[in-house]
């Protein structure tokens, strides 16, 4: 006589599962990956990441999916800013998830670490905010990583094109961050300024933890800039603030978006205002009607949103929004879920009214970057908000 | 004028890191060890008046005087926990011990103060007063650092040489079994030293705050920094240690004035190695004499 093991039983529970999930198939979700810091210091931006994301694939699942009524589903990783903990949930996402494409984070050296994993597996990557230029500039043939955000060697161009523009610059005094951040855009300043036939006046680095960066400042003040690049994350570039401050020295200061990051005017105070800063979008800029849109399903969806100033970080939200819409279309030219064919589906985008601006053969094998130079907003703070620059006047 | 501005924030940079070497002499003129995560403390020091002050509300002088005496008990804890059950055993281990608890503060700060850098405003730091015309701002506060620096250096050296407590607490050091028969409390003396020393690392680490941004790894490269300050000092003299910290605080913010900021850091450390190689007993140390 035949005995159930608790084996047995397992076995044909799991066979008439099995047997309900099949027929389904055609209905399986495809699943869209995230793998980014949602813990510690850069929680927020992750949480911002996956608010853009989950706009947009609410209103895709509610006009009725995508690959003929297959459902898009989020499936969230946190890499704890970690490049290590990045790849291994990636690789989780990529081998048991079986993601479709896979969304990074914030930070430059996670993505870096995950990019090779994904052109070895044919994966799609999208970038929605990790600047390092080398995160789509990978030299892989193909090539699956592409980014809707701001990159390194774009945003050093755009620094110069806004300091000669606002304020006429001619000498450059450049003050960076000592780490790799500060070292790449020192690279590409430099390139920038030498494509114009200019030299900066001066190069100074600063520690994160220096107390008083005066003595650097004074060294560009004696080699005549009249003009300031930072590049530094929220607290150093308030270091540089405050002591800009104590010099009385009134120069105007173009940075890289790190002032965003955190509470800039309560670290730098008044003078935090004078700094202005790159960002991709600005909720606060002229209404547009996908702009509308976003921020009206935003405040329904999230109760702790009432207006454009909780939309922080405005990029993460932006940038996720636009980068998953456009994921969409490819996954909807390619017509499958195959990796290649998504790759190939991102080149065959014709046009896509977006939140950061109406995208027009956003990528081809040779540029992966959707955001170009001229569609940075500059940015300052206003007391606690980050307004677009020249509005709070 | 540029060497005028690195000399004002040499010296108020300089006295900090005096402060904190003050910490290193206390202790290892008491009992031959120190908490090699003095940084920590300093940190200690700014997040509780942080939390106090603005978290809170509460006045500023109540804040204060909380967190000094927080970061005192934080002192006795630290010797209690990282350098007693070694030390009375000869152990070295003491040295890995007090750095890990350093290690432990930084991140229980880090889960509950959170690690976005935050501002503790003071009156001393808003408005710069002009000196001398230059167009050369300094906040009060980076007058008012140097003076308390100084001030705690001398207050130290006489305790040490003119009270009976001091002159008991250096017979702790000469000779642990002649001064226990001379009914000095060692334990207590010990501990009260590591409560001392950590309260001045808060004293740094509350001056700094407003120049400063509030966040758990503050005090890492400062207290190590420190480190190489009071043994550049000679860590046996309170003089020595305080004048040190103003060296190379000057030497740091001179350097990056006239050849740039990327070369202090090597520069000063080397300075460190070469004056150690030709003093090894520090700037103002006196070598050991052994009484066999």
């Amino acid at each position: 006589m035949m005995r159930f093991t608790r084996r047995t039983v397992l076995a044909v529970c799991a066979a008439a599962v099995g047997a309900a999930w099949f027929p389904a198939h055609a209905a399986d979700p495809i699943r869209i990956g995230l793998v980014t810091a949602l813990s510690g210091q850069s929680a927020q931006s992750g949480e911002a990441i996956t608010r853009g994301m989950t706009i947009a694939i609410d209103e895709i699942n509610a006009s009725g999916g995508l690959l003929g009524g297959r459902m898009l589903e989020l499936v969230r990783r946190d890499d704890e800013a970690n490049p290590a903990k990045g790849v291994i949930a990636a690789r989780e996402l990529i081998f048991k998830e079986k993601v479709a494409v896979l969304f990074g984070g914030l930070d430059t050296p996670v993505s870096m670490a995950i990019v090779p994993l994904v052109n070895q597996e044919k994966t799609p990557f999208m970038g929605p905010w990790a600047a390092g230029t080398g995160i789509t500039k990978n030299g892989a043939n193909p090539n699956y990583a592409f980014r809707v955000s701001a990159v390194d060697e774009l945003v050093d161009k755009a620094m110069l094109t806004h300091a000669q523009k606002a304020f006429k610059t001619v000498k450059a005094g450049l003050i960076l961050v000592n780490n790799p951040w500060g070292e790449s855009n020192e690279k590409g300043i430099v390139a920038a300024l030498a494509e114009k036939g200019m030299k900066p006046a001066g190069t100074e680095k600063f520690e994160v933890t220096d107390v008083d960066v005066v003595p650097q400042l004074t060294r560009l003040k004696a080699a005549g800039a009249d003009t300031l690049f930072l590049v530094g994350n929220v607290g150093p570039s308030a270091q540089v603030v405050k002591s800009l401050d104590r010099m009385g020295w009134k120069v105007p200061v173009v940075s890289h978006w790190g002032p965003a990051g955190g509470r800039f005017t309560e670290l730098a105070g008044p003078s935090a205002r004078n700094v202005h800063f790159v960002q991709t979008y600005s909720f606060f800029s002229k209404p547009s009607a996908v702009g509308d849109k976003v921020v009206k399903e935003l405040k329904a969806k999230y109760p702790s949103i009432k207006g454009p100033e909780d939309i922080t970080p405005a990029v993460g939200v932006a940038n996720a929004y636009d980068g998953m819409r456009l994921a969409a279309l490819a996954i909807a030219k390619a017509g499958s879920t195959n990796g290649d064919a998504i790759r190939e589906g991102f080149y065959k985008i014709d046009r896509y009214e977006g939140l950061i601006k109406t995208y027009v053969k956003p990528f081809s094998p040779a540029v992966h970057d959707a955001l170009r130079e001229d569609d940075y907003v500059w940015a300052q703070f206003i007391d606690n908000r980050i307004l677009p620059v020249g509005m709070s006047q | 004028m540029l060497l005028l501005s690195a000399l004002i924030s040499g010296v108020g940079l300089g006295s900090m890191y005096g402060l904190m070497a003050l910490g290193f002499y206390i202790t290892y003129a008491v009992s031959g060890t120190v908490n090699f995560a003095q940084g920590s403390s300093m940190m200690l020091g700014a997040v509780l008046c942080f939390c106090f002050a603005q978290t809170l509300g509460w006045p500023m002088w109540l804040a204060v005087l909380l967190s000094l005496l927080l970061c005192a008990l934080y002192g006795a804890a630290v010797e209690l926990l990282a350098v007693r059950p070694f030390a009375s055993r000869g152990s070295n281990a003491w040295l890995m011990s007090t750095v890990a608890l350093g290690i432990v503060l930084d991140n229980v700060v880090m889960h509950t103060f959170g690690k976005e850098p935050r501002s503790l405003p003071s009156p001393l730091a808003l408005s710069p007063i002009e000196v001398g015309g230059l167009g050369l701002g300094v906040y009060p506060l980076q007058l008012l650092i140097p003076l308390v620096g100084l001030t705690l250096a001398a207050l130290l050296h006489r305790i040490s040489r003119r009270t009976r407590w001091g002159v008991a607490m250096l017979a702790v050091v000469q000779n642990r079994d002649a001064a226990r028969l001379m009914g000095i409390p060692i334990k207590r003396a010990i501990a009260a030293a590591f409560a001392l020393s950590t309260l001045l690392a808060g004293v740094a680490g509350i001056l700094i705050a407003p120049l400063l941004n509030v966040n758990a790894d503050m005090g890492t490269l400062f207290g190590l920094k420190a480190f190489a300050v009071a043994i550049l000092g000679g860590i046996t003299s309170a003089w020595g240690v305080m004048i040190a910290g103003l060296l190379f605080g000057i030497a740091e913010a001179l350097i990056a004035a006239t050849l740039g900021s990327g070369y202090t850091q090597i520069i000063t450390f080397a300075l460190v190695i070469a004056v150690l190689a030709i003093r090894p007993d520090g700037l103002f140390g006196r070598a050991q004499v052994k009484k066999v």
